[in-house]
């Protein structure tokens, strides 16, 4: 037999504003959220006007087909010309490939000396388990170095062509909050749980680059996908506490200079006949094929702030 | 597994021609979203297990996001600058 | 005409999507779309790649039980070239991204057609 509770203390427990909340009495996330509507948006009719009369001349003058002949013609004439030329490739193309030795068979002239050099050395010479790793990370490693750098450039670039002054930063930003409410807390709660999971995953996938798939690259676009959801859920004022530019500055420093001296040093060594202190470790356990597993962590830390610095700029123009 | 495979080509060509032909750029963003992630199925039929995760968190995520973002910017330029095209427009219509 | 048109369909299917990317690039006028095209011709040359490296009945290159015959796994080059494209061709995204969006700071428009017009008005 239950207990028959007093209404104050029943009002305090749980279920009572569960069922308040359920049936719509009481809204609890009032005063929590910031919750204005969109501004009201006051067109200035002058400048629209003109601008519409330009852009009414500019189309008039690309687009008049009816009074510049020529222009009509050279439309007609370039879409027929391009959708003739594309299919006089695809013909080429299919004829090209129908002599192509077939799919899926042996006797190719891909599967030569140097895959077969890969898959029966591989194991051995490198330590890893996943062939694939062990070649853009073993053999071929200046070539993932490249590659970083490529990443790395393609965000200074990016940075050169969208920067903002801090005065257009604020307004920026305000024009970019104009459009979603702050604070959603849908977006916060499920953030709170997803991206701890996303993290987690993309560090076992990085730290299991040598033993299955993935590596550096697939792991640090999953970490840097879970820090893009942070920062949708919370706001730049809660990522800044932790990434701004001098953080993306000195980890691309670090992982980048670490990759190009660790990989000289084993270059070195191979070129020079000379033994190498980097042990190889067992095949298959998680500390194992010498230098594979820091150089997948250096490469999944360039990749994953890459990915936060790409986004972060296109929303607001730095970091 | 080769029925399987012709059936995702044919997607892929579907979405191909579908980007060209589709009015709104959000419609061409989404459908070459799910090009990509036919795209990775069809890497796990290649049994090339690397391409396919990279293929998942790259060209389905964060290229999408980076498209959206784009979109995004672009609309909010239209929107805090009076003489952009968009917002005339839609005053001639009232 | 060869054989192996029709053993050969994967490669055939990348030819096919290659020749929609480059009609895309070169029928589209909207920005955007140029640069969705770009991205399908990518994607055909990497399918193009992994259908050379793939052989029947055979596993992916992870070794399994120590087994280090040729005869037991694929062809792992094309594996690696691809990875390294992919990664590439998102920078090349952001980048031509970014682009986009600095031109439309400076003309109002995606429209490649009306940027020229206003190009030439300038007196460029």
């Amino acid at each position: 037999m239950s207990k028959k509770r007093p209404a104050s203390e029943y009002q305090k427990t749980f279920a009572f504003r569960f069922f308040r909340w359920l049936s719509g009495e009481k809204d609890p996330y009032i005063g929590e959220m910031e919750m204005h509507p969109q501004e009201e948006y006051q067109p200035d009719r002058e400048a629209a006007l003109r601008h519409e009369r330009e852009h009414d001349a500019i189309m008039d003058k690309v687009y008049d087909t009816e009074h510049n002949r020529s222009l009509h013609l050279f439309h007609r004439l370039y879409q027929a010309t391009s959708i003739l030329f594309c299919l006089f490739l695809i013909a080429l193309l299919l004829v090209t490939i129908s002599y192509l030795p077939a799919t899926g068979t042996v006797n190719r002239p891909v599967n030569n000396e140097v895959a077969k050099r890969y898959i029966e050395k591989g194991l051995e010479e490198t330590g890893a388990v996943n062939i694939v790793a062990g070649m853009i990370l073993d053999y071929r490693a200046f070539d993932t170095l490249g590659e970083s750098h490529v990443l790395f450039v393609a965000t200074i670039t990016v940075l050169i062509l969208l920067r903002l002054n801090k005065t257009q930063k604020d307004e920026a930003e305000i024009s970019d909050r104009r459009f979603e409410p702050k604070n959603d807390a849908i977006l916060q709660l499920v953030a709170t749980f997803l991206v701890p999971v996303i993290i987690i995953f993309g560090i076992y996938i990085i730290l299991n680059g040598h033993l299955g798939p993935g590596g550096g690259f697939s792991g640090g676009a999953v970490i840097g996908a879970g820090l893009v959801l942070y920062l949708n859920a919370f706001g730049f004022k809660k990522t800044e506490r932790f990434f701004t530019e001098k953080t993306y500055k000195w980890v691309c420093f670090f992982s980048l200079s670490f990759y190009c001296l660790a990989k000289s040093y084993s270059f070195y060594t191979g070129a020079n006949q000379l033994h190498s202190v980097i042990p190889k470790g067992t095949p298959g356990a998680i500390l194992s094929s010498g230098l594979i597993l820091p150089l997948n962590i250096a490469v999944g830390l360039v990749v994953a702030c890459t990915i936060y610095a790409f986004y972060a700029m296109f929303r607001k123009g730095g970091f | 597994m080769t029925a399987f495979q012709i059936i995702l080509m044919g997607f892929l060509i579907i979405c191909a021609v579908s980007v060209s032909f589709s009015k709104n750029l959000l419609n061409a963003i989404l459908i070459y979203m799910s090009f990509s992630l036919v795209m990775s199925m069809l890497w796990i039929c290649l049994e090339s297990p690397d391409l396919a995760i990279t293929e998942a968190a790259v060209g389905a995520g964060i290229t999408s996001v980076l498209f959206f973002v784009t979109l995004k910017k672009i609309r909010a330029i239209e929107a805090s600058e009076p003489e952009a095209k968009g917002e005339s427009r839609e005053e001639k219509n009232e | 005409m060869g054989p192996n048109l029709f053993t050969n369909y994967g490669e055939a299917v990348s030819a096919v999507l290659f020749c929609i990317g480059f009609t895309n690039l070169l029928l589209q006028t909207n920005l955007i779309k140029k640069i969705i095209g770009l991205n399908i011709m990518d994607s055909a040359i990497y399918l193009f790649l992994a259908e050379k490296g793939y052989i029947a009945g055979r596993v992916a290159p992870i070794v399994v039980n120590g087994v280090t015959s040729t005869e037991a796994y694929i062809n792992p080059i094309p594996s690696g070239l691809v990875l390294t494209g992919i990664v590439v061709s998102v920078s090349v995204t952001a980048l031509m991204l970014s682009l986009t969006i600095r031109l439309y700071t400076r003309y109002h428009t995606l429209n490649l057609d009306e940027i020229s017009m206003q190009l030439k008005k300038e007196g460029k």
